[in-house]
């Protein structure tokens, strides 16, 4: 089995990436709802080794990387590629150059 | 996936939103800015069962697939998850980001037409070529760490499903009895269409059979299949540094693929049932 840790971690972090996703009304998401609920009836049980509970734990984490990759992936793009070419005047301004300016057009 | 990455269009498209930044040079030309993203045209996003499965509905419109069939899902839990992955899109949409989206259009369109024995040999034809059995023979360290992860690995997918795999420094890599094949092929004929859409796209992302396969039977995580999937690069970015935009972009891209893959396979072969035991006084 996966080395996982503790699931009530999983389950904290993977509730607190689904409130980012969700804005104000989090507790409504489905996938909130779904995600506690799913956890809370794989809790009572009276086998030490519980193979759906691993299952679950699993998922949850699984799900959890999925959450957090996908975010920290938009955020580097927005960062380092969402801002398209510069164009020729910005180009160049960043050597302290201006473009020439010719009334009338080129030709 | 590139070819499932084309957008579904299920409503007649809004005239593209100018971009922002995108100043008109002396002559007229315009300079390159990226193309206009759909904006969020939906506020809610619900789910309800049809007949086929569970759907998924923006306000009131159905969800399509880019050929226009209409999106079902057979388990609720990955209808929830795609649910939120439509839920989740700020301002603009952004495909780019909905991995789930992506591999359940894939798999109800199959655009490439493959079948399930064709899907599965293309899985087990990745074993010849697996990243974790070619090993280099220098720099030492490299080796070292090669035969210190991956080893492991290999010997719990020989032990597991009672085969020889091997792994070698040539560059025709090892040689692999057709045993072994025949062993994988079966192993993954148990799995339904959807789940082996999703396997075979694991396998394509980690460039590796038996990594998957580790990640599917849930020996390792996630995080550790990537970090075993990109031993050398992590090797080298030890060694000369890490460049954000380069390295952690591919880092967070391939984990958000491969977890999305992981996800889907599990939710699609999986069948929960809730025994309720009485409590005994």
């Amino acid at each position: 089995m996966a080395a996982l840790g503790a699931p009530l971690r999983t389950l904290r972090a993977l509730l607190r990436e689904l409130r980012h996703a969700g804005g104000r009304s989090y507790r409504d998401i489905p996938a909130y709802r779904h995600v506690l609920a799913a956890f809370r009836a794989h809790r009572v049980t009276s086998e030490k080794l519980c193979r759906a509970q691993q299952e679950l734990h699993f998922q949850a984490a699984t799900y959890l990387c999925l959450l957090r990759s996908v975010r920290e992936h938009e955020a580097l793009h927005r960062e380092y590629h969402g801002r398209g070419e510069r164009s020729p005047q910005e180009v160049a301004g960043l050597v302290g150059f201006r473009l020439p300016q010719q009334p009338g057009g080129k030709g | 996936l590139w070819w499932a990455r084309t957008p579904p269009a299920p409503l007649p498209r809004p005239p593209p939103a100018a971009a922002g930044s995108c100043p008109v040079g002396p002559c007229g030309r315009r300079a390159y800015a990226p193309p206009a993203e759909r904006k969020r045209f939906y506020q809610n996003v619900s789910i309800s069962q049809g007949e086929g499965g569970f759907e998924i509905n923006l306000d009131h419109r159905k969800l399509k697939t880019p050929q226009a069939k209409l999106f079902t899902v057979p388990s609720e839990a990955l209808a929830i998850a795609v649910a939120t992955e439509w839920d989740s899109q700020k301002d603009t949409i952004k495909f780019y980001t909905m991995h789930l989206t992506t591999l359940c259009n894939t798999a109800l369109d199959n655009p490439t037409q493959r079948n399930k024995m064709q899907l599965i040999r293309a899985a087990v034809k990745f074993l010849e070529t697996d990243t974790i059995c070619y090993r280099v023979e220098e720099p030492p360290a490299l080796a070292e760490l090669q035969k210190n992860e991956w080893d492991p690995v290999v010997t719990w997918a020989e032990k597991r499903y009672n085969v020889t795999i091997g792994s070698s420094t040539s560059i025709l890599g090892p040689n692999i009895p057709a045993s072994t094949k025949e062993t994988f092929v079966s192993h993954l004929a148990s799995y339904n269409m959807w789940a082996l859409q999703g396997i075979e796209f694991v396998i394509t992302q980690l460039k590796s059979l038996i990594l998957s396969m580790s990640l599917i039977d849930r020996h390792i995580t996630v995080e550790k299949a990537v970090l075993l999937s990109r031993l050398e690069e992590e090797y080298q970015i030890r060694r000369w540094g890490n460049v954000e935009w380069a390295h952690d972009y591919d880092l967070c891209e391939l984990r958000a693929r491969t977890a999305a893959g992981t996800l889907f396979v599990h939710l699609c072969s999986e069948s929960s049932t809730v025994k309720h035991k009485l409590l005994q006084d």
